[in-house]
């Protein structure tokens, strides 16, 4: 038994508990999350170092080493120091459980990495509950009104999904007679037509619907605003990102190993994504017009990012074999995740001193917190997709991966929804820039927070800059099939 | 008449689909969680049939990480209620309405 392959995640379960522990003797609470940050770099450090060793399964398949799962553990990493950084200032506040803040992130964060790595229904299965029972758990985490109704919508909403997806996968299993990936494609290989196995296909459609609930694509996303809304703020940037990455990691590992082939098939899963896709970006953006709450009006613009990065996923279904789809939805995965991540930041920053969500209180905030001011703004200008900044390179790349597919429809629906997206995203610039300043106080915040901030504010512009490395890693990103 | 494998099946599509109706429609968050609960042990039920169809063990250890997995989120749900519960006396997901577009 390889258990070298598992370092990181081993690492990172350590970790998790010496926090815990660390918690009931260390006085200084930042203590933590140094701690907390140092795991996470030496799990980056032991994925970077099994970059080096080439591909390699374990577990009897159950668990694969590809380099596809370790540049996702490396986003779902990242992800997860950048939140932890910028908790520093809100944790201060809590009372109690400190340690269990930054474990349970430590734990789902071990959930995500497996997920991202697995081959097996079983481990999907298991590693996806680690990560949500940890978020239902940190979405609840300040015990008030808003915050447990965020933590109950969330816990019940996710447990119907994850019983559906199950569903989904028992009855692939029962019409495959395994739950081997690559043992399934074997079996669905062979498949004549669509009417050849309606039982395969009915699990192949639930098992998206399960998916769907975890990467926010509508009509599953109903979930979404609400605990984006009521979850502390560090924990909605944290779903936003790494929950959403490492459902598309699975997404794409699934339908890519097992439904690939034949090609009727991928041809019309893919078809089906091309449709959420449509869905997601309309609903997403059309509803985030109307949004006064900046947490909500990020909740859904993040389902309208989904909806952008399911064109990728349409566009790997009706090319397989073209490898240009998978690689851009990782890149827009990366650059979503700094953008996004940059965006929430701020938030926190601002709301920990305004002690309010609402767009029209963040008026003048250019003046009271210039470089704050600037970097939200500059995120914000990034999630619409304007240049020089990641999220136009992000863009263009996966309309390009879905024209080079035909879907023109579907990247014309994306451009309109682009346009659409502009208007709310630069509202909130516009409040910051040109409203009136409600008090003449500054916005102070931790040196752990500016630190995550300025990271993100600078890998989103050296993306929009020079996204030629990153692009270069991404195509070069292959699976291990069988 | 012999018990085939299709009569796991439609039971557990029926338990599934009852399981699905009450945590859309019912009220009450305890009963929301026992209706969950169903939908999980009807895909037990279809898991552990078809492992008998096809004669694997698969199946089974399958519904033994569900049902560890159930029992994990029931605990969780249940404290989350209770926090609920404690805040505004009530569980009835009807009035857990602060957030609404």
């Amino acid at each position: 038994m390889n258990f070298d392959l598992l370092t990181p995640e081993l690492g990172l379960c350590g970790t998790a508990l010496l926090v815990i522990l660390a918690d009931l003797v260390v006085e200084r609470k930042t203590v933590l999350a140094g701690l907390s940050v140092v795991g996470l770099l030496v799990a980056i450090g032991l994925t970077l170092w099994l970059w080096g060793q080439g591909p390699a399964t374990a577990f009897g398949g159950m668990l694969v080493m590809d380099q596809f799962a370790l540049f996702f553990k490396l986003i779902l990493c990242g992800a997860a120091i950048l939140v932890i950084l910028s908790s520093v200032d809100y944790v201060s506040k809590f009372p109690r459980f400190q340690g269990e803040y930054y474990g349970l992130i430590l734990f789902s964060a071990v959930g995500m990495m497996l997920m991202a790595a697995t081959r097996e229904l079983v481990s999907i299965y298991i590693s996806l509950e680690l990560a949500s029972i940890s978020l239902y758990i940190l979405a609840g985490f300040l015990k008030d009104h808003r915050s447990s109704e965020a933590g109950l919508k969330y816990l019940l909403l996710g447990a119907v999904a994850s019983a559906v997806l199950l569903y989904g996968m028992a009855l692939v299993f029962g019409f495959s007679g395994t739950t081997h990936l690559d043992k399934i494609a074997g079996m669905v290989g062979s498949l004549e037509g669509l009417g050849a196995n309606p039982g395969l296909l009915l699990g192949i459609v639930l098992m998206v619907a399960g998916f769907g609930f975890k990467i926010a694509s509508v009509p599953f996303q109903m979930w979404v605003p609400d605990v984006y809304e009521g979850a502390p703020t560090p924990i909605t940037a944290y779903l936003s990102v790494a929950s959403k990455a490492a459902g598309f990691a699975v997404i794409l590992r699934v339908f890519i190993t097992a439904f690939g082939e034949p090609a009727w098939l991928s041809q019309n899963w893919g078809m089906l994504f091309a449709i959420l896709s449509a869905l997601s970006m309309t609903v997403g953006n059309v509803v985030a017009l109307a949004q006064g709450n900046i947490k909500r009006m990020l909740g859904y613009s993040s389902i309208a990012q989904a909806g952008y990065l399911m064109v990728g996923l349409a566009a790997v279904g009706r090319g397989p074999g073209d490898f240009i789809g998978q690689s851009s939805i990782l890149f827009f995965l990366a650059s979503y995740a700094l953008t996004n991540l940059g965006a929430f930041i701020a938030v926190i920053a601002i709301s920990n001193k305004v002690d309010s969500d609402l767009i029209d209180d963040y008026s003048g905030m250019a003046r009271r917190a210039p470089l704050l001011a600037l970097a939200l703004a500059f995120c914000l200008i990034s999630l619409t997709g304007i240049p020089p900044t990641a999220g136009f390179v992000a863009k263009i790349y996966i309309f390009y991966a879905g024209i080079k597919q035909d879907l023109l429809w579907l990247v014309i629906t994306g451009v309109i929804n682009s346009v659409i997206s502009a208007y709310y995203y630069l509202r909130v610039v516009r409040v910051m820039y040109l409203g009136a300043p409600a008090a003449e106080e500054g916005v102070p915040s931790s040196g752990a927070l500016r630190t995550a901030l300025g990271l993100c504010s600078l890998g989103v512009l050296v993306l929009g800059i020079v996204p030629g490395v990153l692009i270069g890693v991404a195509e070069a990103v292959k699976f291990l099939m069988p | 008449m012999t018990i085939g494998l299709e009569h796991y099946l439609i039971l557990s599509a029926v338990l599934f689909s009852i399981g699905l109706f009450g945590a859309l429609a019912k009220r009450n968050a305890v009963v929301v969680l026992m209706c969950i609960e169903i939908m999980l042990n009807a895909v037990n039920i279809a898991m552990v049939g078809f492992s008998r169809f096809w004669g694997l063990l698969t199946g089974q250890v399958f519904a033994v990480f569900i049902m560890t997995v159930a029992a994990a989120e029931a605990a969780v749900g249940i404290a989350i209620i209770i926090a609920i519960y404690r805040s505004r006396q009530s569980v009835d997901v009807g009035e857990v309405d602060l957030m609404k577009w």
